[in-house]
């Protein structure tokens, strides 16, 4: 008999079996990000040319490890929590298969520390692209690949537990609209796989000897099908997310469930055409395939990314206004809850997102302009802002979410918890911000020395470079204080929170009524209605404050984009 | 409170779109539109467009062509590695591999050559500095393209793909004269 609980303060359904697995998910998730934190300490105080802390086998090492645990397993573990979650939790269904979601699971965490043990055996020192012909050991590729199969299956239980709650009728209408997202984000997750496996079983194979040859630039290609829509995974789960704080934090509707369904088609339609922005500068790649790809078929998935822009805060401005925040263009803004961790994270984190991530990604991805970007350390600083300041952030505000809603526990160190975000998220501004500054000046990403050591012949970087290197190294150390801050308060709350029992009256925004303690019973949870009509909007301008803030995007956008051809137009002829 | 429970409209794609939304599509397509195009007209007014001109080769063969040009227009030496002062207009090589640039090449200021890279090995990443112009490496293609240097100078060419523990050291020169 399937058991379920409700959780007194928000009033979502857990199913006993798709708790146990968002909550080992999440957990895993977090400690991936642990490790990745702690490396980055090595990275930034390498980088930071004045202290080079790090040996360079070591720092490559350590690198590579940041980039897989990071980018890969903290992502997309917590994105299978998210995934039953939007699934399970939020139709008021049963989990499909439980048992495979299990098996997917541990698939998962086997495959992760395969591929750490690998790593740090210092013999697979070859980054997260492991581009061939450099080598790895057997079991980095392995690890990848064990991974990716259970990141399937779990994949395949979220769209069993949709086919569920359609059959057993558990909710009414459609789905809801966050649900929608992690469709968006399962979907590009079945594309990136098959990617991953097209690619990295051959090469698994070669490194063990039974392939004799990997084209490089057909692994570019192919490995870059998973490399970059993972990250569009990413996106999709974090737009996803945004919606449903905005619904959780200000009870905000979206301002129109078409546009946000229509934007969300479009990430699926084309954000996996990324691959290209890596291909930009290699041989022999035809032209017309680059700006096709390159734009995403004439920039469509920016254009959705721009619609989520305008409609996620949007949303939030409508539900203030309607609460009374109505002077000017921002008083909605000022009256934001910017103590609750929750919204601040989520807030930052939009607007990085948008503003830096965002830009930064169109910008280095035009076909020209990526001559004067490629593989200088302006591109992990694009990355860090959408990755990073963009997901990984969102993934935070949602943690401070769930350790009520679905670990029933008081969050630990409530005031660590509300600073947290500005600690994280300013940090790494800073040094998203500095990098960027470096990379056009043309230092290397990946790369140990900025003072050649050892080099037969001398090249030097203007100072200015050095000091922008060093600015955004302190940047980065604020940033893993605030990474600190969140495992504090995350492990800290699992392990010394205290447990909640009835209503803590901590979701007071939102919950519709006080509920009961939170205990399973095996009676079928009731059926998830349409969310309650309201009156048509009448003509005008809805959200004037948040038109203004998509305007200063745009003009920001345009300005930054012409900078950059300007530049380009300056570097020597090449045709 | 919608984001997380079924649309209020059961035909929510009926419900009309409103004008604030519709504005902003069509602002932000217009801006897409215009990125698009940018590309295209860059092929054709911009002086900085990539060529797609690339062969198959093997280290073998590439080796090969650098070998022949160093020993017609060898100049001089620095640091161990030729410098390379091939006429105008002609063919010109540059390989990488662990962890060099070979040869240094000495070009005129605006005339053009045709620059053939490629890698002996793994893959590198051609990164000419203080111009900051880079290109990706891969072992198995002659990558062709047609460079016009319009500064004299000394230019580094470092490599920014990771290639291994001396990655750092590869550094070569490009010298441009009046």
């Amino acid at each position: 008999m399937s058991e379920f609980r409700v959780c007194p303060d928000s009033g979502f359904y857990f199913h006993r079996s798709a708790e146990s697995l968002m909550k080992v998910n999440a957990v895993v998730g977090i400690v991936a990000l642990l490790i990745a934190g702690v490396l980055a300490i090595g990275v930034v105080l390498t980088r930071w040319q004045e202290v080079h802390i790090l040996p360079a086998d070591m720092f490559y090492m350590v690198l590579t490890g940041h980039g897989i645990n990071a980018l890969i397993f903290w992502c997309i573990f917590f994105e299978m929590a998210i995934l039953h979650f939007a699934s399970s939790t939020l139709l008021r269904c049963r989990l499909a298969t439980p048992r495979w979601g299990w098996a997917g699971f541990f698939l998962m965490l086997i495959g992760a520390i395969m591929n750490n043990v690998a790593v740090f055996s210092g013999k697979s020192s070859v980054m997260m692209t492991s581009y061939v012909p450099m080598q790895a050991e057997p079991h980095f590729y392995l690890g990848l690949i064990l991974f990716a199969v259970g990141a399937l299956i779990q994949v395949f239980v979220f769209f069993g537990t949709l086919v569920v709650a359609h059959q057993e009728k558990t909710y009414e209408g459609s789905v809801p609209l966050v649900t929608f997202g992690a469709i968006t984000a399962a979907i590009i997750a079945v594309f990136t796989i098959a990617s991953g496996a097209i690619i990295l079983i051959p090469t698994f194979l070669w490194s063990i000897g039974y392939v004799s040859h990997i084209d490089a630039e057909m692994y570019r290609v192919i490995w870059w099908g998973m490399g970059h829509s993972s990250q569009q995974i990413n996106v999709a789960a974090h737009v996803a997310v945004w919606y449903l704080i905005a619904g959780v934090v200000f009870g905000a509707r979206p301002m129109s469930e078409k546009v946000s369904r229509f934007a969300f088609l479009l990430y699926i339609l084309f954000l996996q055409l990324a691959s290209a922005h890596h291909i930009l500068v290699d041989p022999g790649i035809s032209t017309e395939w680059k700006i096709f790809n390159t734009s995403y078929a004439m920039y469509l998935a920016v254009l959705a990314s721009m619609i989520h822009g305008l409609t996620v805060p949007g949303s939030i401005e409508v539900a203030q206004r309607k609460k009374g925040f109505t002077k000017g263009l921002f008083e909605w803004l000022r009256k934001a809850p910017w103590g609750n961790p929750v919204f601040s994270a989520m807030f930052i984190s939009l607007v990085t997102f948008g503003f830096i991530g965002g830009i930064t990604g169109v910008v280095m991805g035009t076909e020209q302009i990526n001559l004067i970007i490629h593989n200088t350390i302006y591109v992990p600083a694009h990355f860090h802002a959408t990755v990073v300041t963009g997901t990984t952030l969102t993934f935070m505000a949602l943690t401070y979410l769930l350790i009520p809603v679905l670990f029933r526990r008081q969050t630990f160190l409530p005031w660590m918890a509300k600073w947290q975000p500005y600690v994280f998220g300013g940090g790494m501004t800073i040094l998203i911000l500095f990098m960027l500054g470096a990379g056009t000046m043309g230092v290397a990403r990946r790369h140990w020395d900025m003072d050649f050591a050892g080099a037969a012949m001398a090249f030097e970087y203007p100072a200015i470079a050095y000091t922008m290197m060093a600015v955004g190294a302190i940047g980065g150390l604020l940033a893993i204080v605030g990474g600190a801050m969140y495992l504090i308060v995350a492990v800290g709350s699992l392990l010394f929170g205290k447990k909640l029992e009835a209503s803590a009256g901590i979701l007071e925004s939102f919950a519709g009524k006080p509920l009961q303690a939170s205990v399973y019973d095996t009676s079928k949870p009731d059926v998830l209605p349409m969310a309650p009509k309201e009156e048509a909007h009448k003509g005008g301008f809805e959200a004037p404050g948040t038109f203004a803030l998509a305007l200063l995007l745009l003009v920001t956008f345009v300005v930054y984009y012409f900078i950059n051809w300007k530049y380009l137009a300056s570097v020597w002829p090449l045709g | 409170m919608t984001s997380f429970m079924p649309p209020a409209d059961r035909h929510w794609w009926k419900v009309p779109v409103g004008r604030q939304e519709l504005v902003w599509i069509a602002i932000a397509l217009v801006w897409c539109i215009i990125m698009f195009l940018m590309m295209p007209l860059w092929h054709v007014y911009g002086k900085q467009n990539l060529s797609t001109e690339a062969y198959q080769t093997t280290p073998a063969k590439f080796g090969a062509k650098v070998d022949e040009m160093v020993s017609k227009y060898k100049v001089g030496e620095e640091a161990g590695i030729p410098i390379v002062a091939p006429p105008a207009g002609s063919d010109i090589y540059m390989l990488g591999r662990l962890w060099q640039w070979y040869p240094v090449l000495k070009l005129k200021k605006d005339q053009e050559y045709r620059l053939h890279l490629s890698s002996m090995d793994w893959q590198h990443g051609f990164s000419l500095q203080p111009d900051n112009i880079n290109l990706q490496i891969v072992p198995g293609y002659d990558m062709v393209l047609k460079i016009t240097p319009d500064r004299s100078g000394e230019y580094g060419v470092i490599c920014n793909e990771y290639c291994g523990i001396g990655h750092h050291t590869m550094v070569g020169k490009i010298y441009v004269e009046d």
